[in-house]
């Protein structure tokens, strides 16, 4: 009884693990290419999800997924084109307050489009109480589909990143700017790709964890905190840790209940957030020599 | 120089009587109780004005300091020590006349703490609180500075929501009024309006004339010179890890006297005093009134908070902060006091850059 409890704690850590995960990727593209931390991140899964149950009432679940995806892309790279595109080198503290500001904006937009109420897409394959075992551990197959979707978008950056001209391009962007420009890459174009593919990547995830967490228009504040807490853990900049990261942090918060009462959940990543912060700034998988080196 | 501030100070004076005179003219005299809260919070946009502006760190949880001055000063009056009366620190608290007594709403006798007391207690607490958090938290620089502030005010709006010791989302209500000096109380009470407006005011006027001289002072300057280059400033000998922290720990004082203050004046306090939204919109305020000017981002908090709470703004008011702090760091991040149109147009509708 107890090892089953403990597996079934273990798979719900791991369901919020993804989403944490995708979340603190989608910091890590946009702080590679721009040095911006997005404090709007959380709001494209937000609209992500929202726009999928929207859609939804009038077309099938993979067609409203891909259309919310897109919305939320255009969403994305529009921010960046309208806000962030014409600042001429604007200071860390100008852009942490503009980037606030335009959550603030989002949220406010999504309560006055969608209201107050929570929404979730349908489980995509059977329903709230099908389920799969494992041994006794009974399993959602929604957790397997985030699970896969998390790994399959992780293969896919990864990808993208090492072997497409693109990828390559963000990513001289990412080492040195200048030296992109001089080079020929199109570095502004870039900055806006990055957006577009961060929002993108937000909005698939928040529709494939909607069925389980749901949806509401101020979701994003609290999930832009947490996938920052896992950006950190797993050392600004790098994907791959982020992923290692956000499956700690939601096993941790999972198994917290255990011991502390629901309403303190979210100060453990809190918690674990400034630990890390103040220990070891460079993350648990980063290197602090490269760390000192880089400009916050 | 000296005179100038005087001076300041005095035309505050004057704009604050000549508004009270003119709530009386117009008969309009239910404007002051919105008025007394613009003041005070005021006073902790202005303490984040000195921090922000002039020390150059941002702080995302200065509702945080508000909310812990707030909450102890609620806590602590409104806790019945009548049933302790035999225990030695309740008898010793009474023997330093520290305790009150007085009837609560159904008419029975309760025994508290004297809101004075509990007031040093509220700001004694989050001066604290802001040295156990300033020393590491001030170490860290941009994204890391705001979101470790923001973490902080995080924690601290989750704890107050989620313990019933607090009141979890009701809050805490029927705290008594604060009795400063024999003839003056603050209180929400309809005929002691003018009385706290000008208590209100008063305290605003205080500590515009303590953050003024400080930073014409040997402190200023200091402040000044690690907003340019921190590290050129640690160079010259100038302590910069030290005047940041006290800085800090000064503002989050101002957060926590406004807090108790308002509290006290509102008889209540509930967990959105807390919220990140506040935060946000005092930064978004200080941003507004120009990040290094007391006096714009005083005239700033004192139009903004009131058509905020005159509810101007209607269910909007998030939204108008959040487009206000967007707009205001886009167009003109100087202030809009320095906002310069000429200049923006040119640069908007150059064809080649």
């Amino acid at each position: 009884m107890f090892l089953e409890l403990f597996f079934q704690y273990l798979v719900a850590g791991l369901t919020y693990g993804t989403i944490y995960a995708i979340v603190g990727i989608g910091f890590n593209i946009i702080y590679n290419t721009t040095g911006i931390i997005n404090f709007a991140q959380g709001e494209f899964v937000m609209l992500g999800g929202m726009t999928a149950v929207t859609l939804h009432a009038f077309l099938p679940l993979p067609l409203a997924i891909l259309g919310a995806v897109i919305i939320t892309m255009a969403i994305g790279g529009l921010i960046e084109i309208a806000f962030i595109r014409w600042l001429v080198k604007p200071s860390v503290l100008r852009m942490i307050i503009i980037t606030i500001g335009i959550s603030i904006l989002v949220r406010e937009a999504a309560l006055v489009l969608w209201g107050e109420g929570v929404r979730s897409l349908p489980y995509f394959t059977g329903n709230e109480i099908s389920a799969l075992s494992f041994g006794g551990v009974r399993v959602s197959p929604q957790v397997l589909w985030s699970l896969g979707v998390c790994a399959v978008v992780v293969v896919c950056l990864n990808l993208f990143f090492k072997f497409t001209m693109l990828g390559r391009e963000m990513r001289a962007c990412a080492a040195n700017r200048d030296a992109a420009t001089l080079c020929g890459i199109p570095t502004r174009n870039m900055i806006t790709l990055s957006f577009v593919l961060s929002a993108g990547i937000g909005a698939l995830a928040g529709c494939v964890v909607s069925p389980i967490t749901q949806t509401q228009y101020a979701i994003g504040g609290g999930l832009a905190i947490k996938g920052f807490t896992v950006a950190i853990l797993g050392g600004l900049g790098n994907s791959m840790a982020a992923v290692a990261a956000g499956f700690i942090l939601g096993i941790l918060e999972s198994f917290s209940i255990w011991v502390m009462p629901t309403a303190y959940k979210d100060a453990i990543a809190i918690s674990l957030l400034l630990a890390m912060l103040f220990l070891r700034p460079s993350g648990l998988f980063g290197n602090r020599e490269a760390f000192k080196l880089k400009d916050f | 120089m000296r005179t100038g501030r005087h001076l300041h100070i005095l035309i505050l004076f004057s704009a604050v009587v000549a508004v009270q005179l003119l709530t009386l003219a117009t008969s309009r005299s239910f404007y002051l109780t919105q008025l007394t809260m613009t003041a005070y919070y005021s006073l902790i946009i202005i303490g984040l004005c000195l921090l922000m502006g002039y020390a150059g760190q941002i702080s995302l949880g200065h509702a945080g300091f508000f909310a812990i001055g707030g909450y102890t000063s609620a806590v602590l009056t409104t806790m019945d020590l009548s049933a302790y009366k035999g225990s030695a620190l309740v008898g010793a608290l009474m023997k330093l006349s520290l305790l009150t007594s007085r009837q609560d709403l159904y008419g029975v006798q309760m025994l508290s703490l004297h809101p004075w007391a509990a007031c040093v207690v509220a700001v004694l607490l989050t001066v604290i609180i802001a040295y156990a958090i300033g020393v590491p938290v001030l170490k860290l620089k941009g994204h890391y500075l705001a979101m470790a502030t923001l973490g902080f005010g995080t924690i601290i709006y989750s704890v107050v929501l989620g313990t019933q010791k607090f009141g979890a989302a009701d809050g805490i209500s029927s705290v008594p009024a604060f009795p400063l000096l024999p003839g003056l109380t603050v209180s929400g009470a309809p005929g002691l309006r003018v009385q706290n407006y000008y208590i209100a005011w008063g305290l605003v006027a205080g500590g515009m004339l303590l953050l003024l001289n400080l930073i014409d002072s040997r402190v200023g300057r200091a402040l000044r010179s690690i907003h340019g280059a921190e590290d050129a400033a640690n160079a010259m000998g100038v302590d910069t890890a030290q005047y940041k922290l006290n800085t800090f720990v000064l503002s989050a004082a101002f957060a926590a006297v406004a807090g108790v203050f308002l509290t006290h004046f509102n008889g209540g306090i509930g967990p959105s005093e807390a919220s990140i939204m506040k935060s946000v919109r005092y930064v978004a305020i200080v941003a507004v009134g120009g990040m290094a000017s007391l006096w714009g981002t005083l005239i700033m908090s004192a139009v903004l908070n009131f058509l905020s709470l005159r509810g101007y703004f209607g269910s909007f008011y998030d939204a108008v902060f959040g487009g206000v702090l967007v707009l205001i760091m886009l167009f003109s991040p100087e202030g809009i006091l320095q906002f310069d149109g000429k200049a923006m147009m040119k640069k908007f509708f150059r064809k080649t850059e």
